[in-house]
């Protein structure tokens, strides 16, 4: 090739490329929302949306990632996705998309391509939102910095790989409907209502799911396990569930990570961090208004460990020795700094999955501006054998009142395999 | 080569409790600012969790936390006709090292001074007469009162949640707290912890005696607290790991536990550790200083510029940079001329070990700062006109531990080892307790701090050499307070007790207490003292340095309440005073 020729080629290919970045702009053209990024009302409202929909909890990586740009694997019980770009980057981002294109990943969970979107993009929820909230934080998302970032997001083994068996799961579990509120009842229980179904997406984690990671029928708030976490149950379940929290409670622990009662960790310690310290009080108090009044079906406990069993009197023992100096002889634990075990939910769940993952591995609890300190619990796995841990969750799920199944050696010991290096 | 980094507003050497305590006033004023500390980051739940923080082989007997002497250590001798060796295990005293510094290791006894400490030299003058003294002290004035202090005394109390009972609130005598102390505005933030069988009985015998027994002032808390910037502590749980130990129940008051959670959420705070600061850099004129030259642990030099150096290193560690550095003039105990490292001064503490056949003590039921003390002898709270000393100290029934290794106490005629050791501690162990006093210490001309003109560092920078030495006042005060306790303990009716009260000389190698003090003295006179009432450099004026390095002579109390205190007390000079007018805050 000539001088002359290489220099042609070289002015097409810019011209090309130009004309590829020419064109992926008109189509943008259309929108408003992508392209008005001084519609400051418009941007502000989508900011505080995106923190109620606590965008960034998936689509930052933790620990230095960009801000927006995916990357960030999010275990399902089904395999690992990895959540996307949503910067306005053109080519790995969601800069190229029109809002059509975003409102149908966010409500209806299909791809720009129109392929099926995982549930693990709570869409399902979103679904509840109306089409100019989704737009708003769309208006958002296009005042970020983009970032060059491409993300392969399906890493799902086979046969879950296969989008299009999302059709079906759809059929199923899907309910594309908007928001009905519960005219019987105030306005803010039913802004409660709205921001827990819709935006925050609380029954991703914390509704009850079947085999098929589909909601069950009856099992709204009432938790499960996830992640090798326990998700607490939300309703007013005396025994496994917030009987005992005032709405105060709730606020607190949503704003700050703490109460009186128990503090935040794991996947919870996360949403709290990016998403709920930053809500508007009155939407906190909302929500615990409609948490406070979930009325779950009388059940009857199951019957307590007898105090006689050997596990117990073990259990007790190493109670007295390693937990006792902050959790208290009684249980009680101390406000703000050590949870309390006497009466506590996750303490009498009936999986035992947190509570041996909390005294084998320790934990890290959740830090915001209004509690800053922090406190942890330092893991015991090192120190506590199969045996001795069982029976001092025994012990803890049995005393000061509290009635929850035994928990034998071998459960410790796959949750211990299970569990390790996460 | 040393590489230059961007300037910050201040740098602060040392984040120990003095340097985390300029970092918040500092940071929340605004400014940017670098703490550089030698030793590691530490925290709670990763250093020191209960599964295994309470280990006494670990950190009492091989000095677990504290720095090792290959990096740094310092030289001693007597007096001047010996010649100084360096120090190659740590004896007498624990310098700390990493990020809380002492405030990490320590027992939280919170004292507030006396009101007369601050006055001293006029007090005592004006009481018995310049005559009564003896000819080679050098006591001073502080330069600061009780009255400014009282504030600040404040803040720091209710930073720490510190439990205790007041004994004078704005003039008025509390039942039950100390009667001695100087008036405060307000009670301790939380009551005083649970006291032990041994101090109990300790208070009754003292009662009756006419004495005012009080519940020592305890940063290990009572009750779990939030302090005023949000940060949660939980109640103390009597372990008895406190002073050597870092605490994993969060309950003993620390940088760690009252200050560090919230400056490591502020962007204008930067903590860079196991950086070791080798020189404060003054410019040409030696009257400014331009920042500080530091050694990572790849042994990288780089240079950190600052409008403001603020020395916040270990009381030893703060003369040795100033003496390094250049910044004054050295003392000289020949002539008496010069500040840096004059007025060197420690603690004189003396015990009593006391036996009973029918009491259990559990002594392992403890904390740093627990027990029941009198101050009828601390300070001149009492006549010394016709005793032929001065000073005093605080005493009590304030055993720390009941450890198996080093807190066990057995009678003075019992072997170190074998089988009639063994027999000893099984019949003893619960039945003994140690009563204490703890004592001033005032300084001398001959007392002080200079560098060691032969050993030097890994740095290559000359040693910190310690001239010290117990004087006759001194060790008369020890032995009439060891007295005086001897015969509360006496009144408690043991089967034997065996006094201990300080003897000379002055030992490197026995553990006795951290409390090491001055060289770098605060007063009023620039040519008796090297900081100003704002613990602001006299020759130095963006140079300022906190710590017992500023205390012209030790009273009768633990020094941490009085450090801090000054800490708030400078912090609030910096930031109300210096920020807005930079330049010498008292004029020379």
């Amino acid at each position: 090739m000539s001088g002359t020729g290489r220099v042609l080629s070289a002015l097409l290919a810019l011209a090309l490329l130009g004309g590829i970045a020419l064109a992926a702009d008109s189509d943008r053209l259309h929108d408003e929302t992508a392209h008005n990024r001084q519609n400051f009302d418009e941007t502000e409202r989508g900011r505080y949306l995106a923190t109620l929909a606590d965008c960034t909890g998936c689509h930052t990586k933790p620990q230095g990632g960009a801000f927006m740009a995916g990357g960030y694997p999010i275990q399902t019980p089904f395999g690992t996705l990895i959540s996307p770009n949503i910067t306005p980057d053109i080519d790995t981002g969601i800069g190229a998309w029109s809002d059509d294109d975003f409102v149908n990943a966010v409500q209806r969970g299909r791809a720009r391509d129109g392929a099926h979107l995982y549930p693990a993009m709570p869409y399902t929820a979103y679904s509840k939102m109306p089409r100019a909230d989704v737009l708003a934080i769309r208006a958002y998302l296009a005042t970020l910095p983009p970032v060059h970032n491409a993300v392969v997001s399906n890493q799902l083994p086979f046969p879950f790989r296969i989008r299009a068996s999302m059709i079906a799961w759809n059929a199923l579990f899907f309910h594309d409907e908007p928001f009905r509120g519960d005219p019987k009842k105030s306005g803010e229980w039913n802004r409660g209502a709205y921001l827990v179904a819709g935006p925050a997406h609380c029954g991703a984690c914390h509704n009850s799911k079947n085999f098929l990671g589909g909601d069950t029928s009856n099992g709204m708030l009432r938790g499960g396990v996830l992640q090798g976490w326990n998700v607490p149950d939300l309703t007013e379940d005396q025994r496994t569930g917030l009987a005992g929290w005032s709405v105060d409670d709730i606020v607190a622990y949503l704003k700050t990570g703490h109460n009186r009662i128990s503090f935040a960790s794991g996947p919870m310690a996360e949403v709290i961090r990016a998403s709920t310290s930053h809500w508007h009080d009155d939407d906190l108090h909302a929500v615990a208004v409609f948490l406070a009044d979930q009325p779950a079906p009388e059940q009857p406990s199951p019957p307590a460990v007898a105090k006689t069993d050997p596990a117990m009197t073990v259990g007790q023992a190493i109670y007295v020795d390693e937990c006792s100096a902050c959790h208290a002889r009684n249980g009680a634990g101390a406000p703000n700094m050590f949870p309390a075990l006497k009466a506590s939910p996750i303490v009498q769940s009936s999986d035992p999955t947190t509570l041996t993952r909390v005294v084998l591995h320790g934990t890290q609890n959740v830090v915001t501006a209004a509690a800053p300190t922090g406190p942890s619990m330092p893991a015991f796995g090192w120190k506590l054998t199969d045996r001795q841990t069982a029976a001092v969750l025994t012990y803890i799920r049995n005393a000061w009142g509290n009635a929850a199944p035994a928990v034998d050696a071998g459960q410790v010991s796959k949750l211990r395999e299970a569990q390790a290096g996460n | 080569m040393t590489r230059k980094l961007p300037a910050k507003d201040a740098v602060i050497i040392g984040l120990g409790w003095t340097g985390s305590i300029l970092a918040e006033a500092l940071t929340r004023a605004g400014l940017d600012v670098v703490a550089i500390e030698r030793g590691p980051w530490r925290d709670t739940a990763t250093d020191f969790p209960t599964t295994y923080a309470p280990d006494e082989l670990r950190y009492r007997v091989r000095h677990d936390l504290f720095l090792r002497p290959a990096q740094e250590t310092m030289t001693f001798r007597n007096n001047s006709s010996q010649t100084a060796l360096p120090i190659r295990s740590w004896g007498s005293f624990m310098p700390p090292n990493g990020v809380g510094g002492g405030g990490l290791h320590w027992n939280a006894e919170t004292w507030r001074f006396l009101p007369s400490d601050f006055e001293l030299k006029t007090h005592l003058t004006q009481r018995y007469g310049a005559k009564a003294l003896p000819e080679d002290m050098t006591i001073q004035d502080w330069g600061v009162s009780f009255d400014d202090l009282e504030p600040h005394y404040d803040k720091f109390e209710y930073l720490c949640g510190t439990s205790g009972k007041a004994g004078n609130i704005k003039g008025a005598k509390q039942e039950g707290g100390n009667p001695f102390e100087g008036a405060r505005a307000r009670d301790y933030p939380t009551p005083p912890q649970k006291q032990p069988y041994g101090p109990t009985l300790f208070a009754a015998a003292a009662r009756e005696m006419g004495y005012h027994p009080f519940p020592q002032p305890s940063g290990n808390l009572s009750q779990a607290y939030t302090n005023p910037l949000g940060v949660a502590l939980g109640p103390c749980t009597y372990c008895g790991f406190c002073e050597w130990f870092g605490c994993g129940n969060y309950s003993k008051a620390s940088p760690q536990t009252t200050l560090l959670p919230v400056l490591v959420r502020r962007p204008n705070f930067e903590a860079r550790t196991l950086c070791e600061v080798s020189r404060i850099n003054l410019d040409g004129s030696g009257k400014r200083a331009t920042g500080v030259t530091y050694v990572d642990s790849s042994g990288e030099e780089w240079e950190q510029p600052a409008d403001l150096v603020l020395l916040c290193a270990f009381q030893l560690f703060n003369v040795h940079l100033l003496l390094i550095s250049g910044v004054g003039t050295p003392y000289d105990p020949n002539t008496g001329q010069g500040t840096i490292g004059r007025n060197y001064s420690y603690q004189v503490t003396s015990s009593i070990n006391g036996f009973w056949s029918d009491k259990n003590f559990n002594p392992f039921v403890a904390s740093g700062a627990i027990g029941y003390c009198i101050d009828e002898f601390n300070g001149d709270n009492f006549d010394h006109g016709a005793l032929g000393f001065v000073g005093g100290g605080y005493m009590g029934a304030v055993m720390t531990n009941g450890r198996p290794i080093l807190g066990t106490f057995l009678p003075k005629d019992t072997p170190n080892w074998g089988a009639a050791w063994k027999k000893s501690l099984a019949e003893n162990y619960l039945g003994a307790y140690q009563f204490a006093t703890h004592g001033s210490c005032y300084s001398y001309r001959d007392a002080y701090l200079d560098l060691d003109p032969t050993y030097t560092d890994r740095l290559g920078r000359k040693l910190l050499r310690i001239n010290f030495d117990f004087h006759p006042n001194e060790l008369k005060m020890s032995q009439y307070l060891t007295d005086r306790l001897g015969e509360i303990v006496q009144k408690m009716g043991p089967r034997q007790f065996d006094k201990k009260p300080r003897k000379g000389p002055y030992t490197i190698t026995d553990y006795q207490t951290t409390h090491t003090c001055g060289g770098a003295v605060m007063g009023a006179d620039p040519k008796a003292s090297v900081v100003n009432r704002y613990l602001q450099s006299w020759d130095v004026p963006n140079l300022f340095v906190t710590g017992a390095t500023s205390f012209p002579q030790n009273a009768g109390y633990n020094p941490t309440g009085t450090v801090c205190a000054l800490a708030f007390w400078a912090a609030d000079a910096l930031v109300n005073q210096y920020l807005k007018h930079p330049g010498p805050l008292v004029p020379a």
